[in-house]
């Protein structure tokens, strides 16, 4: 390589090194702004701000989705597995909502910890597998609790 | 030896003879990969156990984002050489790679957005994954324009190459957005390490499909690159001689 191009490539690779730090620093500084949603941790922990729009992101707690009496309100629980938010929704729910389902909802959290959220959306995890499958995978769970359960009696 | 062969390769006249006979090749391999993966993909693979059929988009849309990510690091690297080797093949590659990129990621925002409407509940949402692809989509039109905007096509060819390199710091942000930030997409499938998350059945026809994307950029970016050397290279003496047997 003759020094006229070992002086190019060596310019170059400052370049996009240069770029890739400016570009770091900058992502750095807007980490929390670039963060789709708060999770039920940060809402409990105080880091979400209140009576101010933001999205609350989790899975739905099973069995915590109850219908309100007008039937058009739903109220139910996200979780991250450490910390539990409610959030209550009045409107059409997306296809793939459904208790255990990740989803993410746009909305405003009450000083009573309560999330109103104007927007639901699901947010689809990254498995892909067929309905036989899947009820394979569900029953040998099952019979792992139950297998699990009968050694502790 | 070896720098002979780069020579050679390197040599328009040489490309143009060459990339001629592969084409029929590479389209005729594409076109097959291509109609296996539909078939295995629209046919075959089993519905999804939450998704239906719907899931099924996926055979588009995750080969044309793959690939919109791989021409833009072509681009950017053929960019390099051509910047600082001076070979004139490799700008030629480099801009005729920006459409065909363009396209693909193009592809991959509109069926994402189509299949986002039915399964998230909206056409699109502001999250760093599909920011940081719009991003893309812009940095190609981006190529694009100031290429066309410079008369001279070597200068042209190097300017490029500069917003090409400045650019390819978005593809580890694409990559990675779904990793570093909470989004709405859902994380990698494919690529990441432990036990693939995805069936079998649905994975075969997902690789038949992203080969067969790699095979039509390779013959589309041949075609795309021996237009653009015919028309740099129309004074010289081949060109001419091509043209009068012709």
């Amino acid at each position: 390589m003759t020094p006229k191009r070992k002086k190019r490539l060596l310019l170059i690779a400052l370049m996009v090194a240069g770029v890739g730090i400016a570009a770091g620093f900058a992502l750095k500084a807007f980490n929390e702004n670039l963060m789709f949603f708060y999770t039920p941790s940060d809402i409990v922990a105080g880091k979400a701000p209140v009576d101010h729009p933001i999205r609350a992101g989790g899975l739905v707690t099973t069995g915590s989705v109850k219908r309100q009496a007008d039937g058009l309100t739903v109220r139910f629980d996200i979780t991250d597995n450490a910390e539990t938010v409610t959030i209550q929704y009045t409107g059409i729910l997306p296809d793939l909502f459904r208790e255990g389902q990740g989803i993410v909802a746009l909305g405003e959290l009450g000083k009573d910890q309560m999330f109103v959220a104007s927007e639901v959306l699901a947010k689809h995890d990254e498995n892909y597998m067929p309905p036989e499958v899947a009820d394979a995978l569900q029953a040998t769970h099952e019979a792992g609790v139950k297998g699990a359960a009968d050694t502790v009696k | 030896m070896f720098n002979n062969f780069f020579h050679k390769m390197a040599s328009p006249r040489y490309f143009y003879n060459i990339s001629g006979q592969l084409i029929p090749w590479l389209a005729a391999a594409c076109m097959a990969l291509f109609l296996a993966g539909l078939y295995y993909g629209l046919v075959k693979a089993p519905p999804d156990y939450q998704q239906g059929d719907s899931y099924r988009i996926m055979f588009i849309h995750v080969p044309a984002a793959w690939m919109s990510m791989f021409i833009y690091v072509v681009m950017a690297v053929a960019g390099a050489i051509g910047l600082i080797w001076h070979i004139k093949l490799a700008e030629v590659m480099a801009i005729s790679s920006a459409s065909i990129g363009a396209s693909f990621t193009f592809l991959a925002l509109v069926t994402g957005s189509i299949w986002g409407k039915p399964m998230w509940g909206t056409w699109w949402v502001w999250d760093a994954r599909l920011t940081s692809e719009l991003i893309l989509l812009f940095l190609y039109l981006g190529v694009i324009a100031l290429y066309n905007a410079i008369d001279d096509k070597r200068t042209a060819a190097r300017a490029v190459a500069i917003l090409a390199l400045v650019g390819v710091v978005n593809i580890p942000i694409i990559h990675y957005s779904v990793e570093w930030w909470n989004t709405l997409h859902q994380g990698p499938t494919v690529t990441k390490l432990d036990k693939p998350s995805i069936h079998l059945s649905m994975l075969i026809p997902l690789l038949l499909m992203a080969f067969a994307f790699k095979l039509y950029y390779a013959f589309v970016v041949l075609m795309r690159a021996r237009c653009e050397v015919l028309e740099r290279e129309r004074h010289t003496g081949w060109v001419r001689e091509l043209a009068e047997t012709k």
